[in-house]
């Protein structure tokens, strides 16, 4: 295959899950924030900084209320990381590579950006915005399960798979960075309303009823982060996410230096320690492995997409 | 009298039809299709249009749209009512069409080799020294076979007395073949009774002998050679047309920046299993854009290198670059002379007299009468930059005239042909619309023609131009063997 359709179809993967992600966190923060007394509410900011792009947002927007803070995430074409422009750079990857998947995948993908365009295009209410923000998710899942069961698990498959289990590592990271930091701040047991936030954290990973179901009743800080950092069999944890990553790197040609480098930040997850990281040690500790997730997209670049004759 | 409102008026064409005769009456070997649809009612056709343009719509068959705004397919427009040749007239279309191409490739050879014609004086110096497509940098190289141009597509026209001309020939990047295959595929899937009763022969082989056509051109034979197919990119007009003919071949479907040249001057594709050779490279990118190194250094589709390695015979190039010399309307007007010279024989199918402007005697015939000419500039194609002397205002033709003046060389003037039409379904009226052939020709250890071609038709009533960009449609082209079956 070539290398420049292997990063088409990796870039696909990544744009895909990223579109997904940024709908449910906004959805989850809706929801947070009807519950909250507003004195407590930590607002929309943080799902700008999640999304890594606080300086184009403030050039962009004036305030920080609910309306522009949406909208920047869900439909401003020049914010990359918006879902509409995730959602159109789905699309001109897949189109470079279509060939490569089933016929119904590239409509699929067609249809779903062309939706996206048309609703975002006016002013959404609250409810309409929720409604297009459940829709879009769901048919991101049903693109993903056409590919799963029309695609050969070739190496095609293999680099979709890639991006998607890389950039969903990436954003659990990016969303426990944003918005643990004021959570763990007060010491002591978990405020009703913290309990609040932290289930807002699960919900924001569809982690709440299945951390429910494994973990315990009460949410608790140093458990709702073992859960999503560690557990083996959520796949929205980092540690899955890694498995899932080294299992498709394990099916190309050359993969000995990214099976290390993802190794390494296996050992890292391994050796966290859960009451060191809520004592103060979590921002830190969450820097360098989103340090090394870059490192990984990295080598994963530099062994297949590289470019010899320009580098 | 309520029977007599609903009659379909009768079809009748101003021009030569390709279908109906003089009296009204099909022609011979469009018998067959034409009982079928008169038996047809409004209702039922306008059914199998509808089916023809999903059929059309899954297959995939768009051709792309720019736009500022992101891009969009867009399907062509598609006639269901095929156009209809018989295959003794094929046979011997076929027959000059490989007599031209062959020509035009020792035409080709001998110019980058020892310009035997000009110093025979049959073609002029000033010619080739005004020629935009000659290239320098190619002279003294020898590709195999001495074929410089692999792929040809010609566009032949029939005039009011049933005479098929020679309209141009595309020697550089020639499109259209994958429409050609796909309408062939929705007219299966929407009449297949036609097909049952009628003996057309298939057109399905094209992308083997594309394919074999291009394997021959490797430097490593014997092997199993690594062929792809170069596109400038996914916002060209002809990508569909790219993708779908890498996919048909099974070849890679490679842009520049996918390939790289090393310093033995071998190709390379970048793949996920690290640098893999290249044999043959069929380029569907202008020789300017081919190679920074030698054309525009400005070039970001093209592949550093790319002419060292093809000069070294490391690499298989189709086309050669530089087989756009011979696909200059100046020089098109030499062929029959071309044909004569190289192989000794006359034309079997023959050009459209043509004035050249650079002729003073000649240049004087085309100002006096530019309002029943059509002006063409000697290198433009799909139909930019012409006038069409009786359609143009005086305004047009004057602008003409002071162009033709300022640079007469690059301009060459034909009569406006009374060109044939082929009845084609407008809304629910079957109607005559004007249509053109363009068959491709492959030439490389052998030569082929497809069987048939792609046939576009000007969808507007009265207009003369087909191209896709201008919104012209195309149909399915039978070649029909009207005493099949009966012998």
């Amino acid at each position: 295959m070539l290398s420049r359709v292997a990063e088409n179809l990796y870039w696909y993967g990544r744009y895909l899950e990223r579109a997904e992600d940024v709908g449910r966190m906004i959805n989850v923060n809706g929801h947070l924030m009807l519950d909250l007394p507003r004195q407590m509410s930590p607002g929309w900011l943080p799902l700008v900084r999640i999304s890594g792009s606080q300086a184009l947002f403030e050039e962009l927007n004036d305030s920080q209320d609910e309306r522009q803070v949406v909208r920047f995430l869900l439909a401003e074409p020049r914010h990359a990381g918006s879902v509409l422009s995730c959602l159109a750079q789905a699309r001109e990857n897949l189109f470079a590579a279509r060939d490569l998947v089933p016929r119904e995948v590239w409509e699929q993908t067609n249809d779903l950006y062309l939706l996206a365009k048309d609703q975002l295009s006016g002013v959404l209410s609250k409810r309409r915005r929720q409604e297009f923000i459940n829709d879009m998710i769901r048919r991101c899942q049903q693109i993903i399960g056409m590919l799963a069961d029309t695609m050969s698990h070739d190496h095609a498959w293999d680099f979709v798979l890639l991006g998607r289990y890389q950039e969903r590592a990436d954003m659990t990271t990016r969303i426990l960075d944003a918005r643990s930091a004021h959570l763990l701040s007060g010491l002591g047991d978990a405020q009703p309303f913290e309990q609040l936030q932290w289930m807002s954290v699960l919900k924001s990973l569809t982690a709440y009823q299945m951390y429910r179901r494994h973990v315990r009743l009460r949410v608790k800080d140093s458990d709702v982060l073992r859960f999503l950092l560690l557990d083996p069999k959520f796949p929205r944890s980092v540690a899955f996410c890694l498995v899932a990553v080294a299992e498709r790197l394990k099916g190309l040609p050359r993969h000995d230096e990214a099976l290390m480098v993802v190794g390494r930040l296996q050992r890292m997850l391994d050796q966290a320690d859960m009451t060191d990281l809520i004592q103060g040690g979590l921002s830190g500790y969450l820097d360098q492995l989103q340090k090394a997730l870059i490192e990984v997209g990295e080598t994963i670049r530099q062994t297949w997409f590289s470019n010899p004759a320009t580098d | 009298m309520a029977a007599q409102k609903t009659k379909e008026p009768r079809y009748h064409s101003d021009f030569y039809d390709e279908l109906i005769g003089p009296r009204g009456g099909p022609r011979r070997p469009a018998r067959g299709l034409w009982k079928y649809l008169r038996r047809l009612d409004r209702d039922e056709l306008i059914e199998r249009r509808d089916a023809c343009e999903v059929a059309a719509l899954v297959a995939g068959i768009t051709f792309r749209v720019y736009h500022d705004e992101g891009s969009a397919d867009r399907a062509m427009p598609f006639d269901l009512i095929p156009r209809i040749i018989d295959v003794d007239e094929w046979q011997r279309i076929q027959a000059g069409l490989e007599q031209r191409v062959t020509a035009l490739n020792l035409f080709i050879d001998d110019l980058y080799a020892d310009q035997k014609i000009i110093k025979d004086g049959v073609f002029p110096a000033e010619v080739l020294a005004g020629s935009a497509n000659f290239r320098e940098q190619c002279r003294g190289v020898r590709p195999r076979y001495g074929v410089w141009a692999h792929i040809c597509g010609s566009d032949l026209v029939r005039d009011a007395d049933g005479t098929m001309y020679v309209l141009e020939d595309n020697l550089r990047v020639p499109s259209g073949v994958s429409y050609m295959l796909e309408n062939r595929q929705v007219m299966k899937k929407v009449f297949p009774e036609l097909f049952e009763d009628i003996d057309i022969q298939p057109v399905d082989d094209y992308p083997a002998r594309l394919f074999d056509t291009l394997a021959s051109l490797s430097p490593r034979p014997g092997d199993y050679p690594t062929v792809v197919v170069l596109t400038p990119g996914m916002y060209n007009s002809a990508y569909f047309e790219h993708a779908w003919l890498a996919q048909q071949m099974g070849v890679e479907l490679v842009e520049g920046r996918d390939l790289i040249v090393d310093d033995d001057d071998r190709v390379f594709m970048r793949t996920i299993q690290g640098l893999e050779q290249v044999d043959v490279i069929y380029r569907r990118i202008d020789d300017a854009f081919l190679d920074p190194e030698v054309f525009r250094e400005d070039s970001m589709l093209g592949v550093r290198g790319l002419m060292r390695a093809w000069r070294a015979g490391n690499v298989g190039l189709a086309n050669a670059p530089g087989a756009g010399v011979a696909d200059d309307k100046v020089v098109y007007s030499y062929v029959p002379d071309i044909i004569r010279y190289y192989l000794d024989q006359d034309p079997i199918v023959p050009n459209v007299p043509t004035w050249r402007c650079s002729i003073p005697s000649e240049l004087q015939h085309v100002l006096a009468n530019i309002d029943q000419l059509v002006v063409k500039p000697a290198n433009e194609s799909g139909g930019y930059g012409m006038l069409i002397g009786p359609h143009a205002t005086q305004r047009q033709r004057d602008e003409f005239k002071r162009l033709v003046k300022a640079d007469p060389r690059n301009y060459i003037a034909q009569p406006t042909l009374a060109i044939s039409t082929c009845p084609t379904l407008i809304g629910s009226q079957i109607v005559p619309r004007h249509v053109d052939l363009r068959p491709f020709i492959l030439s490389g250890d052998q030569q082929y023609v497809t069987t048939g071609g792609l046939t576009r038709v000007a969808m507007r009533a009265g207009s003369l131009v087909v191209n896709s960009s201008q919104g012209g449609g195309s149909k399915d082209t039978w070649i029909v063997d009207a005493d099949g079956g009966r012998q």
